[in-house]
């Protein structure tokens, strides 16, 4: 990176009180009632959840689509550490952020969908684990990647701190760090897919194969690109900043490719497997894998130019579609092309509803406050 | 050939012969026969051996005492049909002495036990039914003037086998049962193994399937001594399986399909009586592989809706309250259990439609607002590069 310069990140500033973190508030506090009645009445107290599907959108929401979402922090990192893109390097902290946050808040969403979340310590208790479980590998891989990013982010607290002595300490540990913050999120990512594997014949073939670790892998990647590409518009928008276009559009060409190797993979594993064919039967299924494709394909067409990566409204809505997508992929799989046997039926309650709406409000309201308090954001230069 | 004609002839002498005592149809008798050697868990081929015990016609003496009971257990006795009681009592055994079934009374009856111990002496078999009294001297069961204590003592002493019928003779059963308040049964009950000090085979029950109690006097008969046993002196072959093995409702335990109370939907559909304290899981018995009564299987308490009560079981009978649930002597089931009737989830509510469309046009014209505006901006800096590349192109050309 030394021979990058780039604008040190600084604090934004600014007023915390406004009508985002207002309304921020109000739907965390909801959540909190809700989850109050949750966690002392059970789960069939708030949800919609029952034996034939036992989890809902807490867990396909929160923390599958949720992961997925936070991979911006991953997929930069190895971006810039990996492939040694030290040009990418100012987009670092502000994508660690977003996952930092998706991942922990990940993980706590975890434990309101268990029935019974006392038992939870279980998981880890040496006596206890299983470690031939798909749940184990993934609930072990995201616990670590959480306090591995926390490591990771941890600079920026003592920046603003002003332990620069303890910061250079860690900088010293901070290639192996990275290289964890690397690996974990390609392991549980990927299990994340295994999780359906496992399940056999209860998903669609539309959205069941054993390569599925494979395309979970490859869409948790893109998503991450998709949504730095949707963070920056978005928090250059609200903070009133110039966009990173220098860093974004070739960013935006980095993603394309990804995207590209994915939808060979889909669509050749769908011809091979023979299952393409399910596509055409009318069915609600097929309606949503047309969706799907559609967000996966859109953004080919959209900044498929190199003239039209240039502008940011185009760059934006394909980040977006391309989240879409993602987390399409997730939802058919895990509710909607899932199917344990005749007569279950689930939609997510008002209540699972804002809670979702809830925990996506802290992350919002955790991101505006660390980036007006704390050096995340490059410093905008005077000149503009 | 002729040989073989004889032995041919000879065969069927015996079994018209056999016919004849005991009124059963050749057929029936061969059934019979092959029945207790099943229920036993004999060889196969062990039923010639039986038949041939039988047709014998040894006839050992039985003398048969009856102390603190019901008579529940000859009632049952009574109820066997293969072969009925009167053809056993009459041809199969000598039943010497039996208070409710001999015509003698008073002291002509104990005459006729002593006659029958002195006539048969060390080759009677001793069958007890009830419990006997131990406290204050057995004060509390007297016959002819003698306590229970006496005359269990005196018959044993030269009887070539004991059979304990019933829980009570088997180890005190109902009457041995101690109340919360006090430290003994008001009468100090125990059974005959305790009483003589020795073991004796027991065959606990109440009432005992009749087939278990028989099986075990053909087994003497056919082999000169009594079956295996187990430590509470239980034939093995009839008390070395849980109930609970074997049971036809088994399938419902282990699909976790539990009647929750007398008459609900589980309870209709002959679902597990676990939860309504069934002592199956505890009791070491075969009462869910042989009916009773010789009215087909399911004829028992499980079979018919009833918990077990664990009555083969010391400790279990008795002792602990019907409808506590059984401890679980092999798996135990988890805390909590499926409901029968499983919910399917509901179809979306309007708030939650609702919520969901909401969140969704949210988040969509935040979107398009977000990207008009960005295209706006762009397309407004697009124009002023051009502007500024037009002023210079025009300032170089003015040049």
């Amino acid at each position: 990176m030394a021979n990058h310069q780039h604008a040190a990140p600084a604090p934004v500033g600014g007023s915390l009180v406004n009508i985002v973190t207002l309304s921020c508030g109000v739907l965390i506090a909801l959540m909190a009632a809700i989850l109050m009645v949750r966690f002392l009445f059970g789960l069939g107290a708030v949800t919609g959840l029952n034996d034939g599907y036992p989890w809902g959108i807490w867990v396909v929401v929160d923390v599958i689509i949720g992961s997925a979402f936070a991979c911006g922090g991953f997929s930069v990192a190895m971006l810039v550490y990996i492939f040694n893109k030290g040009e990418y390097h100012p987009l670092v902290r502000p994508a660690l952020l977003a996952s930092l946050f998706g991942y922990t808040l990940a993980g706590a969403g975890v434990i309101f969908d268990l029935g019974r979340w006392w038992n939870v310590w279980n998981m880890f208790w040496p006596g206890s684990i299983n470690p031939n479980s798909v749940m184990f590998e993934v609930a072990v891989c995201i616990t670590l990647y959480i306090m591995v990013m926390w490591i990771e982010f941890s600079p920026t607290f003592l920046e603003a701190m002003g332990k620069t002595d303890a910061k250079k300490k860690l900088g010293k540990a901070m290639f192996f760090i990275i290289a964890l913050g690397t690996v974990l999120p390609m392991m549980h990512q990927s299990s994340l897919g295994t999780l359906l594997v496992v399940m056999g014949v209860q998903i669609h073939p539309l959205w069941q194969t054993p390569i599925l670790p494979l395309l979970y892998l490859l869409t948790a990647i893109t998503m991450g690109y998709a949504v730095v590409l949707f963070e920056s518009c978005l928090a250059s928008s609200a903070y009133r900043r110039k966009i990173e276009m220098h860093m974004l559009t070739p960013l935006a060409k980095v993603m394309l490719g990804f995207l590209a190797v994915y939808l060979v993979v889909r669509l050749g594993d769908l011809l091979v497997r023979g299952a393409l064919f399910k596509a055409f039967v009318p069915s609600v299924e097929a309606l949503m894998f047309w969706l799907e494709l559609a967000c996966f394909i859109a953004p080919l067409i959209l900044i498929g130019a190199e003239t039209n990566r240039r502008n940011p409204a185009k760059l934006f809505l394909a980040g977006v579609l391309l989240m879409l997508g993602g987390a399409l992929l997730r939802l058919n799989g895990f509710l909607i092309g899932y199917e344990t046997g005749d007569g279950f039926t689930y939609f997510p309650t008002l209540a699972e509803v804002l809670v979702t709406a809830g925990m996506f409000a802290i992350e919002v309201l955790g991101y505006i406050i660390i980036t007006r308090r704390f050096p995340v954001l490059p410093r905008e230069e005077a000149t503009h | 050939m002729g040989d073989m004609n004889e032995i041919f002839e000879t065969g069927r002498k015996t079994l018209q012969e056999v016919e004849q005592r005991l009124e059963m149809p050749r057929r029936e008798f061969l059934q019979f026969c092959a029945t207790l050697a099943v229920t036993m868990g004999l060889p196969s081929g062990a039923e010639a051996a039986v038949a041939k015990a039988i047709e014998a016609a040894k006839r050992p003496s039985v003398i048969w005492l009856h102390f603190q009971e019901c008579t529940g257990c000859s009632e049952s006795l009574l109820r066997a049909e293969h072969p009925t009681l009167e053809k056993l009592i009459l041809d199969v055994i000598s039943l010497d002495y039996h208070e409710t079934l001999m015509a003698a009374a008073g002291h002509q009856a104990e005459a006729a036990r002593k006659a029958a111990m002195k006539a048969n002496k060390g080759k009677y078999v001793l069958v007890v039914e009830g419990a006997i009294p131990t406290k204050e001297k057995g004060i509390y069961c007297k016959i002819g003037g003698q306590t229970a204590i006496d005359m269990v003592k005196e018959c044993a002493a030269d009887a070539a086998a004991v059979i304990a019928i019933g829980s009570c003779a088997s180890w005190g059963g109902m009457p041995s049962t101690i109340s919360p308040l006090s430290d003994s049964s008001p009468t100090g009950s125990a059974g005959v193994a305790e009483v003589l000090g020795k073991p004796v085979v027991t065959i606990p029950g109440c009432p005992p399937n009749p087939y278990n109690f028989l099986a075990t006097v053909v087994h003497f008969l056919t082999f000169g001594k009594l079956p295996e046993v187990d430590k509470l002196g239980r034939p093995k072959f009839a008390y070395s399986r849980l109930i609970h093995e074997n049971c036809e409702r088994r399938a419902h335990f282990d699909a976790g399909r539990f009647a929750m109370e007398f008459g609900d939907a589980g309870h209709r559909q002959g679902y597990c009586l676990y939860k309504l304290g069934c002592k199956g899981p505890e009791t070491y018995a075969n009462c869910s592989t042989l009916g009773f009564g010789d009215a087909g299987e399911n004829n028992w308490p499980v079979g018919c809706g009833h918990p077990c009560i664990g009555c083969t079981e010391k400790g279990v009978g008795f002792q602990k309250p019907i409808h506590q649930v059984a401890k679980m002597l092999n798996v135990t089931p988890p805390l909590q259990y499926p409901r029968i009737v499983e919910e399917q989830g509901k179809a979306a509510s309007f708030a939650s439609a609702a919520a969901v469309a909401a969140v969704a046009g949210a988040a969509a014209g935040a979107a398009i607002m977000l990207t008009r505006n960005l295209g706006l901006s762009h397309a407004a800096e697009e124009a002023e590069r051009a502007n500024d590349a037009g002023k210079l192109s025009a300032d170089k050309a003015g040049v």
